[in-house]
């Protein structure tokens, strides 16, 4: 049954990357795809990237201090944010807040014969609905993650030097020593694996709904909860092969 | 002409279409009456390929429309425009961009070129100065005549019809059933009605074809389905008739 369903969105995402090739290039519709997940979604991230960074240099600075090193507070905040927190969290974010809105968009245009209507018109329900849903995904979620690392940073800075008392210049050394241009590359190509996953399980929920409305509300959940699972099975699998 | 063949569809146990066998006319309309539940949209879908039969087959002057590669199927489906039981409009969209919607995905035309044929369609179906309401804002009626509006937009040579009066009052009914006349003279080509209205099929039909468990069990005028021998057929149209009715 696992192996099915996982077999159903290998076969969504090879479609919807597929029909990315095919002429009509649907390029309004992923701008205006990359608004809806992107744009939309960035106060939101700025505040649980805020609040992400700042617990962090909370329980991490006061931990260091009891052993004098409370100076690398900035940098375990930088790392763990850039290689783990910045994309999982962004990813989950997203997941909850436009995974759920495609499956429950899509499902309700297949419960109102709108997805019909589509192919009645010679329209490629694919091209028009997943596609551009995968590439703006693909792109706002890694950039979304970026935003989410930078508030997360100066989060942890408002806290380990406004809080703390951490001196500025060593907080700032330590994150330039530590951090690597590598770990944020890692950290963005996670970030935009999650947003192909986001993507394909909340336009396959929806695509494939029946049942009316109460359809439409097991469709969505099931994206969230099938997308936020799958972010963190594959986090773990990206991490191993990375670091 | 289009002619189904020994069509034949299963819902897992439940076997829906056991062998439909139709010809339809060109240049005609034909209604196909039966029960609700008796498979009549699912036929419907089966013209045009939004369903795969398990059997049988439907001819498009000759060509099989149920086995056709998806490119094929695309530009045949370009000679269909279909009306849906809700009309199925895009509810992201105000009317004129669903109207001009299958313009801008087949045709490479000028703004201009499509705000007249938005406007043209709009007067066809009686509608005008709803261009910006989105269908959340219109009637049952409205939203019917608007997605008329879209299936013509193309110039379709064959028309389907979902129940198009199904959960309207009898004035607007009356109005969709002369729309559905009128489109038909306008287009000169083939109108395929599914419906259990049977006052309005008597209307406007010029053939009637009856659904009945899974085979089309009696085809003809109206006049000769009244005095049909199979009595199912003759209680069908009776009960759905109110008395002293007059087409």
């Amino acid at each position: 049954m696992v192996l099915v369903e996982f077999g159903g969105f290998i076969v969504t995402m090879v479609q919807g990357i597929r029909a990315l090739f095919i002429r009509p290039f649907r390029i309004n519709l992923i701008f205006k795809e990359a608004e809806t997940i992107g744009v939309n979604s960035t106060f939101i991230i700025l505040l649980t990237g805020l609040f992400t960074g700042a617990v962090l240099a909370l329980q991490s600075g006061k931990a260091f201090r009891l052993f004098n090193a409370e100076g690398v507070t900035g940098a375990v905040v930088a790392l763990s944010l850039f290689r783990e927190l910045g994309p999982v969290m962004t990813g989950l974010m997203i997941a909850a807040r436009s995974g759920s809105s495609m499956a429950a968009q899509i499902g309700t245009m297949r419960v109102t014969q709108q997805i019909d209507a589509l192919e009645v018109m010679a329209v490629d329900p694919v091209s028009y609905l997943i596609a551009p849903r995968i590439i703006a995904a693909f792109v706002m979620v890694p950039l979304l993650s970026i935003i989410f690392d930078m508030m997360g940073i100066f989060g942890s800075y408002l806290v380990g030097v406004g809080m703390l008392e951490i001196n500025e210049a060593t907080f700032f050394e330590k994150i330039e020593a530590y951090v690597k241009t590598e770990d944020m590359w890692d950290g963005l190509i996670k970030a935009a694996a999650f947003g192909i996953i986001i993507a394909v399980v909340g336009c396959r929920k929806g695509f494939l709904t029946e049942g009316g409305a109460e359809g439409v509300g097991r469709a969505t959940t099931q994206a969230v909860v099938i997308a936020s699972v799958t972010i963190l099975i594959a986090d773990y699998f990206l991490t191993a092969m990375m670091f | 002409m289009l002619e189904i063949r020994n069509l034949k569809k299963s819902f897992g146990t439940q076997r829906v279409l056991k062998g439909v066998n139709l010809k339809i006319k060109n240049g005609e309309i034909t209604v196909i009456i039966g029960s609700s539940g008796c498979g009549k949209s699912v036929l419907l879908r089966h013209l045009i390929g939004l369903m795969k039969p398990d059997e049988g087959q439907i001819l498009l002057d000759g060509m099989d429309l149920t086995n056709l590669p998806k490119e094929e199927l695309k530009r045949v489906r370009m000679r269909f425009g279909m009306l849906f039981q809700d009309a199925a409009l895009f509810d992201s969209m105000n009317v004129y961009e669903n109207i001009a919607f299958p313009l801008r995905e087949h045709r490479r035309v000028s703004e201009k070129e499509i705000s007249e044929a938005v406007k043209q369609r709009l007067q066809e179906v009686g509608m005008k100065n709803v261009e910006r309401k989105l269908p959340s804002e219109l009637s049952g009626g409205m939203r019917k005549r608007v997605g008329l509006a879209r299936a013509l937009v193309l110039n379709p040579e064959i028309v389907l019809y979902d129940e198009p009066t199904t959960g309207l009052d009898p004035i607007t009914s009356r109005a969709i059933d002369d729309l559905i006349v009128q489109t038909q003279q306008n287009i000169q080509g083939t109108s395929i009605i599914i419906s259990h209205d049977i006052r309005a099929t008597l209307r406007i039909a010029n053939t009637i074809a009856m659904l009945h468990d899974g085979a089309i069990v009696a085809v003809g005028s109206p006049e000769e389905m009244m005095n049909h021998e199979n009595a199912i057929v003759r209680d069908f149209l009776d009960y759905g008739l109110p008395k002293n009715f007059r087409a």
